[in-house]
């Protein structure tokens, strides 16, 4: 809950600091994008803390504060048990992914975490089928800084589509 | 519990469709391509089976908790609305207008003190009786409803409603068996060990739609023989081998099953079957192994029930994942599946988590959810776009006992009772 005394205890990110950490956080975006379109899941987990968690969470669950997750990985074993599933164990029909993700909407830094999100749209292409919609939904992160570089200490993505067309394969 | 359901015999009202064409073969290891794909087939299951004398799965007690709690739900493919009434009781009606025929309820849950079609307001109570309509009178002594009209002769049309150990069941009819003598006492003992009466509380729903024939659905719950071929993810971590102890059983009509398995502990590296499954990966062991960790919780000796109840539900109790889905037919080619995944209300955060953390296994998303997911995708795929035929459903034999697993057996049961239902 957000109260007048929270409010007012939060000052404004500087505008060009939120420039700059937008713009970290909108590449950081498009190279997750790209190793995921690649089909190179078991290089996934790599854009994880230690400790990462993701989850992807029905918006209808999630509005409703109910906790079930379509897939939820908290730490590297399990990014890398998912990712090593999708690769090795589970059987389904070759296909394209395509994110298409938004500019990246910085809200809070403190030094170490930024807090961000941004839109996701996701294209999916199986053999002699016309391209459908797989998903979109909303990306609520918080990235912990390295250096320059960035990791994913928590990513939820929230999908609207919640009456999902037969499976989802890879994380989106 | 049970209502009167206010449908008349609906079911009986709309003339059979004549499929006089379709002719079932004489083997009873073929089943008929038509039946996965003509709509006149899809139109007599509705109303011999959905709206026959069957009792369709259509919510959990722990979906709607307090008074004026509702739900979204479908029989068949009928859209209904589930509601727990001042009192307590639970009622299911259709979610459709009874004036202009509006599907008015959009909300997947909610709590309501009534609902309000919002065309032209008419406004039913928790239990779907009309409770009152706008200008009944007209404006200024003209116009409104004919003086004969009656609040009652409108409700919304209900359904006859059942509770079992927390879970609701409905019927078109009044005319049926108890859901105690449905099941019969063999699957009623599974359904216990699933629902054993301890309060349950809900963690969250998934929902897909599948591109296949609901029936491939239940076939594939009947069908031990793909278990362990198809899931490579079972036979990589251990979950499930065929060398496992492991149990598929149906009730006498032949419509119930229940696949019963028991994992080993530890690896199954001696499994003697595994050099059949050319995917097995002998050395692989998971990152963190908690996602197929059994906590022990219940007093069975299986660690996995897969239970079909005629028509529309899957009951899975696999390690520590509790799941009900629901099957919801659009058409021929395709269905719903609604996933409601729960626990038990007495769980403490840790089992919670558990159960929260296992469940990456099912759902469309799951390790072996996906499976089976693209191979119904796969199945509907061929029985639409070849030549259509019989296809064959052979292995086992009929007189062979619950403990004889590579077999096709419940399925061919199933299909007995499909055919005496529909008279095909």
């Amino acid at each position: 809950m957000l109260t007048a005394q929270t409010m007012t205890a939060k000052k404004p990110l500087d505008a060009a600091l939120r420039r700059d950490l937008s713009f970290a956080v909108q590449e950081f975006n498009a190279d997750y994008a790209e190793t995921l379109d690649r089909g190179d899941i078991e290089a996934w987990p790599s854009y994880f803390t230690e400790d990462g968690i993701y989850r992807l969470i029905a918006r209808d669950n999630a509005d409703s504060s109910l906790p079930l997750s379509l897939m939820s990985c908290e730490g590297m074993g399990m990014l890398k048990d998912r990712a090593y599933a999708i690769a090795h164990t589970e059987m389904f029909a070759p296909r394209y992914v395509q994110h298409q993700i938004s500019p990246a909407r910085v809200t809070d830094f403190d030094g170490e975490i930024i807090t961000a999100q941004a839109n996701y749209v996701i294209l999916e292409t199986l053999v002699d089928e016309p391209t459908r919609l797989l998903q979109c939904g909303k990306y609520r992160d918080k990235f912990l800084m390295q250096g320059d570089r960035l990791l994913i200490k928590e990513r939820n993505c929230i999908y609207d589509t919640v009456l999902v067309p037969t499976c989802i394969v890879y994380p989106p | 519990m049970t209502n009167t359901c206010r449908f008349n015999d609906a079911a009986e009202a709309h003339a059979a469709p004549d499929v006089s064409d379709l002719v079932w073969p004489n083997d009873p290891a073929e089943i008929p391509d038509w039946i996965y794909t003509d709509q006149r087939i899809y139109d007599l299951e509705q109303a011999r089976i959905f709206q026959g004398r069957t009792w369709n799965y259509i919510a959990l007690d722990c979906e709607l908790p307090n008074p004026g709690d509702y739900i979204r739900s479908y029989i068949g493919a009928t859209p209904i609305i589930v509601a727990r009434d001042k009192d307590g009781k639970v009622h299911a009606f259709e979610n459709r207008c009874a004036h202009r025929g509006a599907e008015f309820c959009k909300s997947y849950r909610g709590n309501t003190k009534q609902f309000i079609c919002p065309y032209h307001q008419w406004t039913y109570d928790l239990s779907g009786a009309l409770a009152s309509v706008p200008f009944r009178r007209g404006v200024k002594g003209v116009g409104g409803m004919p003086a004969d009209f009656k609040l009652e002769d409108h409700h919304l049309r209900s359904l006859n409603v059942t509770t079992r150990h927390g879970v609701v069941f409905a019927s078109f009819r009044d005319d049926i068996e108890s859901f105690e003598d449905y099941l019969g006492p063999d699957m009623l003992d599974q359904f216990d060990t699933v629902f054993d009466g301890r309060p349950l509380k809900l963690l969250g729903v998934h929902r897909n739609v599948m591109p296949g024939n609901w029936k491939l659905y239940q076939e594939n719950l009947k069908d031990p023989y793909h278990a362990t071929l198809l899931h490579t993810y079972l036979t990589t971590f251990g979950l499930f081998v065929a060398g496992n102890k492991t149990m598929i059983m149906t009730d006498p009509k032949g419509r119930h099953s229940t696949l019963c398995n028991a994992r080993p502990q530890g690896r199954p590296e001696n499994d003697q079957t595994k050099s059949e499954i050319r995917s097995f990966h002998a050395a692989m062991q998971l990152a963190d192994p908690r996602v197929i960790q059994l906590i022990p919780e219940k007093d069975s000796p299986w660690t996995s029930n897969a239970i079909t109840i005629w028509p529309n539900l899957i009951l899975l109790r696999q390690t520590n994942i509790l799941g009900a889905r629901q099957i919801v037919p659009m058409g021929p080619n395709q269905f719903m599946l609604i996933w409601t995944t729960f626990g038990f209300a007495d769980d403490d955060t840790a089992m919670e988590q558990h159960r929260l953390r296992q469940n990456n296994i099912f759902g469309p998303g799951g390790f072996i959810g996906i499976d089976d997911n693209e191979a119904i995708k796969f199945v509907q795929d061929g029985v639409m776009r070849s030549i259509p035929r019989h296809g064959v459903a052979p292995l086992g034999k009929d007189v062979e006992g619950p403990e004889v697993v590579i077999t096709d057996r419940a399925i061919r049961s199933m299909y007995r009772h499909y055919r005496e239902e529909m008279g095909l």
